[in-house]
């Protein structure tokens, strides 16, 4: 092991810091790979049968097949995503990861029918246990909740979210209504009471176009869309009073970028300024609420064509030192390195080693690990 | 107890010394009769049998705080529905040179097709004879039916000739993203016009306005317009209009910009990724929208620091985005020292006056 580690390391410079990977995709070896973990043969028999059904009118090429780096196909022919040993290989060992969090993509809550969402789910989190959490322990993830449906959220977190390895509640930001909306509360109540963070990501599917104008047509409007997706979900959270309501909520962004968040923050206090009275239950200014209960993970990296501009960011919005954690979103195409994602420019003090895993540690409750450096030493 | 705060008297006004071009003053309907000149004796008629009060849809509900300031309403009608107190309170009291009328009227909200082309040409006439044939300081932006985009091209056809008329209105809250081609008519007749197409805060199409649906709050939904002005900007640039049609200039107004930089960032990036998609698009995405669109100025949605709004004019890398707006009779600043963001250099803020405008619309000394 210790060689191979060493072998995988010797073409990459090493990251200063431990690295705490926030969004790292796991895939099925094949399409049936679920069916055994269901927990009863009803459903194990429709998902068999009748399968997925989501909302459509989607279908555009997307650029690259399943959104993989080309070079992230196991050479044993499965694929992307889909073999532990070769993602040990090609990212957990390669830059030494302390944990990594996985973000398993596969729609459970975007059914229609949300019963077979939910036992979904229960399989999907079974699989994560048995194949992914359990063999590989630098590895967590987020429980798979249907989360359209807030009471059987609420019975999948009973059934499951205190296996040790969930360290956060797993969504994705296209929702059939803005997630401020009262069908989602029994969820965030559970959250709270567990103290787990709700991690949400890009995508999914709501049965809502992706513009406030309808369905765009490219791929490209789709993924640049999602930061605009995750404006609206911010708003819809703060506005809504979640915050007085589930005053200990975390909630993590991620791959939605970042780059909007001092504007937002500016738009939604001036606006506030004026119509909080329709607000009432706001008892401050909405960018404080956001600089206390959102965390975002750094992949797509903001680029300024001028680096020093992400510093004048992180002026603008000085709080996000504390809040944005690294991630590289393998294995998909727009995978950002930890030794080469920052831009080339003096950066805040201390701000690397907490966006490196000081963020993270601190709110998932990672404890520090030595720094498995024998092997690059010998490297 | 709930503190609604109430909307402070209209600012005086200022001289800066030097011509401004207002970009974004509302003009509202006073009545549906004020219409009937202009509509047929069908209309008229069914208008009246009807009771129909004319589209109901405002992007602006009557007792928010930002939608009026006080002392702008008239005795005999909404604010912006007076002429004379458009005159007394932007026109005179801002020195403006050249102002242009965004009439409030939801005609996109219409879901008759008919009826809309007929609103939208009545709307528009009044536009020319109730306004613009009144004082020479005027433009105006006209509306258009646009759930038929056929309709709307013939309705450009008939009075984008006007010398008063500079552009034409497409409400943020559409029926489909605005690059897409069933929108090419319109933009087609525009170009053909000399006219410059126009985003506006607003719009009723009948679909939720954010990718999650219907959010409870108006100031939500105010907040998320910024979000649905990108994705109209993100559809423009992908569909490959601005190359279809190398004419084409577009205004967005009331849409906020101080997300350009962040907007511009994330866009450019992806752009170089996924470019292979849409090989039309040959530039910088951030590129497009500095050469061929310009931003009214009011929301700022900014802090009253200096430092930040020279980093936001550095990230933007140009002074000749933003055109001065006094949203009138909208509430955004409460002295007339507000309506600029603080600490411009005299060249920002000569340029944001006057020059900005007059070059996109071809105005004073730029005209073409």
């Amino acid at each position: 092991m210790a060689v191979a580690l060493a072998q995988s390391s010797t073409d990459r410079r090493k990251t200063k810091y431990p690295v705490i990977d926030g969004d790292i995709h796991p895939t099925l070896t094949s399409p049936r790979a679920l069916d055994k973990y269901f927990l009863d043969d009803e459903w194990r028999t429709y998902h068999q049968t009748i399968g997925g059904r989501g909302f459509t009118g989607t279908s555009v090429p997307r650029t690259y097949p399943n959104a993989a780096r080309v070079d992230s196909y196991p050479p044993n022919g499965r694929p992307s995503g889909s073999d532990l040993d070769f993602m040990r290989m090609q990212l957990l060992d390669a830059w030494d990861f302390e944990y990594g969090i996985l973000q398993p993509l596969l729609g459970a809550a975007s059914m229609r029918n949300q019963e077979y969402g939910a036992a979904l789910s229960s399989a999907i989190n079974e699989w994560q246990i048995a194949e992914w959490l359990e063999p590989e322990d630098r590895l967590r993830s987020g429980l798979a909740i249907p989360y359209e449906n807030g009471p059987l959220s609420v019975k999948e977190i009973e059934r499951r979210g205190s296996y040790p390895g969930f360290v956060q509640l797993l969504m994705a930001m296209r929702t059939s209504e803005p997630l401020g909306r009262p069908k989602y509360w029994p969820i965030y109540e559970a959250a709270e009471a567990m103290g787990i963070p709700l991690g949400i990501h890009v995508g999914g599917q709501g049965g809502v176009p992706i513009t406030g104008s309808g369905q765009p047509s490219y791929y490209i409007e789709d993924h640049t869309g999602q930061s605009t997706a995750f404006q609206t979900q911010v708003a819809s959270f703060i506005f809504e009073g979640i915050f007085e309501r589930f005053p200990k909520l975390k909630i993590v962004l991620i791959e939605g970028g970042f780059g909007w968040a001092p504007s937002l923050c500016w738009r939604m206090d001036a606006a506030w300024s004026k119509l909080r009275g329709e607000v009432p239950k706001l008892r401050r200014k909405p960018s404080e609420y956001f600089a206390e209960h959102f965390w975002l993970t750094t992949q797509p990296m903001e680029e300024p064509p001028v680096p020093h501009q992400f510093v004048q960011m992180l002026e603008q919005a000085p709080w996000l030192q504390k809040k944005l954690m690294f991630a590289t979103d393998y294995p998909h195409w727009d995978f950002d390195a930890p030794d080469q994602c920052l831009p080339d420019t003096e950066l805040p003090a201390g701000f690397e080693e907490a966006l490196m895993c000081g963020n993270a540690r601190a709110l998932y409750g990672l404890e520090p690990r030595e720094k498995a450096a024998v092997a690059v030493a010998a490297g | 107890m709930t503190v609604y705060p109430v909307a402070p008297q209209v600012p005086g006004g200022l001289n800066f010394g030097q011509p401004v071009i207002d970009t974004d003053i509302h003009c509202a309907v006073p009545s549906p009769r004020a219409l009937f000149p202009y509509l047929t004796d069908q209309w008229r008629e069914y208008i009246t049998t009807s009771a129909f009060k004319g589209p109901n849809d405002t992007p602006y509900p009557g007792g928010a705080a930002t939608s009026a300031l006080a002392g702008t309403k008239p005795e005999d009608g909404p604010p912006g529905s007076s002429l004379k107190l458009i005159q007394e309170q932007v026109l005179d009291a801002w020195n403006v040179e050249i102002g242009i009328l965004n009439p409030s009227y939801s005609v996109d909200s219409i879901s008759a097709p008919d009826t809309a082309a007929a609103m939208a040409a009545a709307v528009n006439d009044w536009l020319i004879n109730d306004w613009l044939a009144k004082d020479s300081r005027l433009r105006a932006t006209m509306v258009i039916p646009t759930r038929v985009p056929e309709m709307a091209a013939a309705e450009i056809d008939r009075v984008g000739d006007h010398p008063g008329i500079v552009q034409v209105m497409l409400p943020a809250v559409a029926q489909s993203p605005y690059g897409q081609r069933r929108w090419w008519p319109v933009f087609e007749a525009i170009e053909r016009h000399n006219l410059v197409a126009s985003l506006q805060f607003g719009g009723a199409s009948g679909f939720p306005m954010t990718p999650a649906g219907w959010p409870s709050h108006y100031v939500e939904e105010y907040v998320d317009m910024a979000a649905l002005f990108q994705s109209h900007l993100l559809s423009i640039i992908s569909e490959g209009v601005l190359d279809k049609f190398p004419a084409l200039r577009l205004s967005m107004i009331e849409s906020g910009w101080s997300w350009l930089p962040g907007f511009f960032w994330r866009f450019d990036k992806v752009w170089k990724g996924l470019r292979r998609e849409t090989p039309w698009v040959r530039e910088l995405p951030s590129e497009y929208i500095k050469d061929r669109m310009r931003f009214s100025l009011q929301p700022l949605d900014l802090p009253d620091d200096p430092v930040i709004v020279q980093q936001i004019f550095e990230q933007l890398d140009s002074d000749s985005l933003l055109m001065f707006s006094t949203d009138y009779p909208h509430w955004h600043f409460d002295t007339p020292e507000g309506a600029l963001p603080v600490g411009l250099t005299d060249a920002q803020r000569s340029r944001i006056l006057y020059d900005n405008a007059a070059s996109f619309y071809g105005f004073g000394r730029y005209a073409r």
